[in-house]
């Protein structure tokens, strides 16, 4: 699968830059190109407990902005109103980078980086509020990787904010703990909203749509810190169509335009309460790094890829699965479902742990349950290069405990 | 012992200079607090706009293998005051005490145009262990780390057209040149000083910490000789007996890194120091860049943490469409190569301090990886 997902996805690419050619990112005529070095000053002369006020206007940078200090709110006027724009930018990989605690961003627009839009690297008690990060040419794979990236954090609270064009992920918390993402909106990106090697996740109320994929749940090799423990519920995850323009090698590259909720090598998920509708390949894709491009090699000794105790209920789906990415997938759902049906809802590349096996059965608490009404699971028999797949929903019904609600006294 | 050497030394200085008509030697100071607005209030150095001289006691010194800053030329410089000195670690920077100011000077030759700098590896002509002859010679920047109660703290300075004063900017500059190489290839790009904030982008090995330090003077960097006005010594021989190292135990006892240039040496251990000193105050497992799970410290084994058919966690554009940071064998499918060689701002690595490629460390770890034996099995 792996093989033929990269095809698909350099066919995508190629697809989505030649349809995007007439975008243009934001005319600057009227930017003020004066306020950057002001600005700069401000953030090295911060002191804790400073609100720095951003005022209303087009701010123009050509280099990344850093904030070293503790304990700094950052304001703008709204996220349409305060714009720092980057598309002059000849030096730094992020727009904002901050590497200090007790830090609140809101009501400001970060546009058009290099690289990454606002990058929080090592701290606690984040809050990033009201915050636009976008590329305003649209989706094109030289956009920046990441719009709002807060990695090795705690207490991390993304609110009422909007991501639009990453070629990775709009919205990603990677390698944190104790994490609330709510009420944000995430379009147009490669992945919508990802959350990665993160220890306990609160996803919620937040609208994922025309990404490539809407939300991931991933676990990647290599790194500190697994992740576990994430409930995605509330959200409304539709449309997440547009064509991989992902750069190739990314962890995300590999995924099929359509993909609706992806968990990927994570333990502890629950998944419900969800309207996820109209994702062409699959509503809900739970796989293993080894359909993603495990290599035992290039993986540390200790690394789990398996996903265990995934447990999906109550969610309300609608359409979706009904013209898979790539031949391989679409082969995968005339086989299971027929030309005129679609992809069962959850989608699993069928790889599990089998040294964890008890008497050939799998302990329930590392299950993956569907608990979700008429809804089917399908596992594509991964393990045995594809040749069997099947519809497997009874082999899958069974509930699992609920998880913990993350306690996070800034989102109280 | 020192100040009698500082006065000989002082003496030698002012006759040599009386000759070419550069400045008397600058009488340096630590300032404790605050940002100073010029350089010359540290009086670490002086210029006239024909000659920069060091100040009294100003030990210039280089590095094995240098980290790669667009084809700049660097005068390093040490100085502490008197009565204290610096205690020797093996294995990390010197132990410097309260007082000490290092300095950076980046300069380049000039070329014929008023932004054309010169790409060349020699000293730039005009160069002197006391100081620069500054008729065929640009200053850039001169960037001041001081040791003060708190900790270190990061200035940079911008070099004035006429080149008699550097005056602090904080908020970094950017300044457009055209680099002209040997075959008279020019290339434009945009040097950039970095903020007083990015210098911690660097100098913040340890982003739990998050404390400035020094990254070069470290014995394994600087542990070569260095061609001293009073002649040819080891660089930590001479600091010893300047008065400014406490407690090193010999050459002989001291770790060194290798030239990444020395044909003599191995090349593993070449592409290894070149690493080292290039991308690991970030890449180490502390540093701001171990969310990458890349490690390049020059002691990292082998192994995925290396890069060793690593798949990347975060590169977006930076993987250039290639599977791993290195694929044994293969160096035009391997990231980190790439990220050297692609000069986009948002892809490039080091992600501070570099906008053009530098050729020859390219070179060497395309060498490097070609000479792995290949194989990233499934």
């Amino acid at each position: 699968m792996t093989n033929a997902l990269n095809t698909l996805a350099v066919l995508a690419v190629t697809a989505s830059l030649a349809a995007c050619g007439g975008t243009q990112e934001r005319d600057l005529a009227g930017a003020d190109r004066s306020y950057q070095n002001q600005l700069i000053e401000r953030l090295i002369d911060a002191q804790p407990g400073d609100v720095i006020e951003i005022p209303e206007g087009i701010f123009a940078f050509d280099r990344s902005l850093s904030l070293t200090v503790d304990g700094v709110t950052l304001r703008g006027q709204g996220p349409d109103r305060t714009i720092l724009t980057f598309q002059d930018q000849v030096q730094g990989a992020e727009g904002l980078l901050v590497t200090a605690s007790d830090f609140t961003i809101e009501n400001l627009a970060i546009e058009d980086t290099v690289g990454d839009g606002l990058k929080i690297n090592e701290g606690e008690n984040i809050i990033i509020r009201g915050v636009r990060v976008e590329w305003t040419a649209g989706p094109r794979t030289e956009n920046g990787a990441y719009g709002i990236y807060p990695v090795q954090t705690t207490n991390v609270l993304i609110e009422d904010s909007i991501a639009i064009g990453a070629s990775d992920a709009g919205i990603y918390v990677g390698q944190s703990r104790n994490v609330v993402i709510r009420r944000n909106r995430a379009e147009r990106n490669v992945a919508g909203i990802e959350v990665e090697n993160t220890i306990g996740a609160d996803v919620y109320d937040n609208v994922a749509t025309e990404n490539t994929g809407g939300i991931l749940v991933f676990n990647m090799p290599n790194l500190p810190q697994p992740g576990y423990q994430s409930r995605v519920y509330n959200n409304h995850v539709f449309a997440n169509n547009t064509g991989n323009f992902g750069h190739a090698g990314t962890p995300v590259a590999s995924i099929p335009a359509g993909s609706g909720i992806v968990v990927n090598s994570n333990d502890l998920v629950e998944i419900f309460d969800n309207d996820i509708s109209d994702n062409r390949t699959a509503n809900i894709i739970i796989s293993s790094l080894h359909s993603t491009g495990y290599s035992s090699y290039s993986v540390q000794d200790d690394f789990d890829p398996y996903p265990e105790g995934i447990y999906i209920h109550g969610n309300r789906f609608t359409g979706g699965g009904d013209n898979p990415d790539g031949l391989e997938l679409q082969g995968l759902k005339l086989l299971v479902a027929g030309p005129l049906g679609r992809m069962p809802d959850v989608l699993w590349d069928g790889y599990q742990d089998d040294g964890k096996l008890v008497d050939g059965v799998m302990p329930d608490n590392l299950r993956i349950c569907l608990d979700n009404g008429a809804s089917e699971l399908v596992n594509a028999d991964g393990p045995h290069d594809y040749a069997a797949p099947a519809i497997t929903t009874e082999l899958h019904r069974c509930t699992l405990p609920r998880l913990p609600v993350i306690e996070l006294a800034s989102a109280q | 012992m020192r100040s009698v050497l500082k006065l000989i030394a002082a003496l030698a200085l002012s006759s040599a200079l009386a000759a070419c008509g550069g400045p008397a030697p600058s009488s340096p100071h630590f300032i404790a607090e605050g940002n100073p607005p010029l350089l010359s209030d540290w009086g670490m150095m002086a210029s006239n706009g024909r000659s920069l001289t060091l100040g009294t006691g100003v030990e210039p010194y280089d590095l094995v293998t240098p980290l790669f800053s667009d084809y700049a030329h660097k005068q390093r410089t040490i100085w502490m005051p008197d009565g204290v000195s610096a205690d020797y670690r093996e294995d990390e920077v010197l132990d410097f005490p309260v007082g000490t100011v290092i300095t950076k000077t980046f300069y380049y030759p000039r070329g014929s145009g008023e932004t054309e700098v010169m790409r060349s590896f020699e000293h730039a002509p005009g160069w002197r262990a006391d100081g620069l002859d500054l008729a065929a010679i640009r200053l850039v920047e001169t960037r001041i780390l001081v040791r003060r109660e708190a900790g270190w703290a990061a200035l940079p300075y911008v070099w004035n057209p006429e080149q008699t004063e550097a005056h602090l900017a904080r908020a970094g500059d950017i300044q457009r040149l055209t680099l002209v190489g040997p075959d008279d290839a020019r290339e434009d790009f945009a040097y950039a000083v970095p903020t007083s904030n990015q210098c911690a982008g660097c100098h913040a090995i340890n982003n739990t910490t998050r404390e400035i330090q020094p990254i070069g003077p470290a014995p394994r960097h600087l542990n070569r000789d260095f061609d001293y006005a009073s002649g040819t010594e080891n660089q930590l021989a001479h600091l010893a007996a300047t008065g400014y190292l406490a407690s090193w135990p010999g050459a002989a006892g001291t770790p060194r890194a290798a030239d990444y240039l020395d044909p003599l040496a191995s090349l593993d251990d070449r592409a290894r120091s070149y690493l080292d000193i290039n991308c690991a105050h970030c890449h180490n497992a502390a540093g701001p860049a171990d969310t990458s799970g890349l490690h390049l410290r020059h002691d990292t084994p082998d192994g995925p943490n290396l890069g060793f058919c690593k798949p990347p966690i975060a590169a977006g554009g930076g993987t250039g469409d290639r599977p791993y940071a290195i694929t044994p064998g293969q160096p035009d499918q391997s990231i980190l190569l790439y990220r050297m060689e692609i000069n986009d701002p948002g892809s490039l690595m080091p992600e501070l301090g570099r906008a053009v490629s530098h050729d020859e460390g390219l070179a060497l770890l395309t060498e490097w990886i070609a000479a792995m034996e290949q194989g990233c099995a499934d």
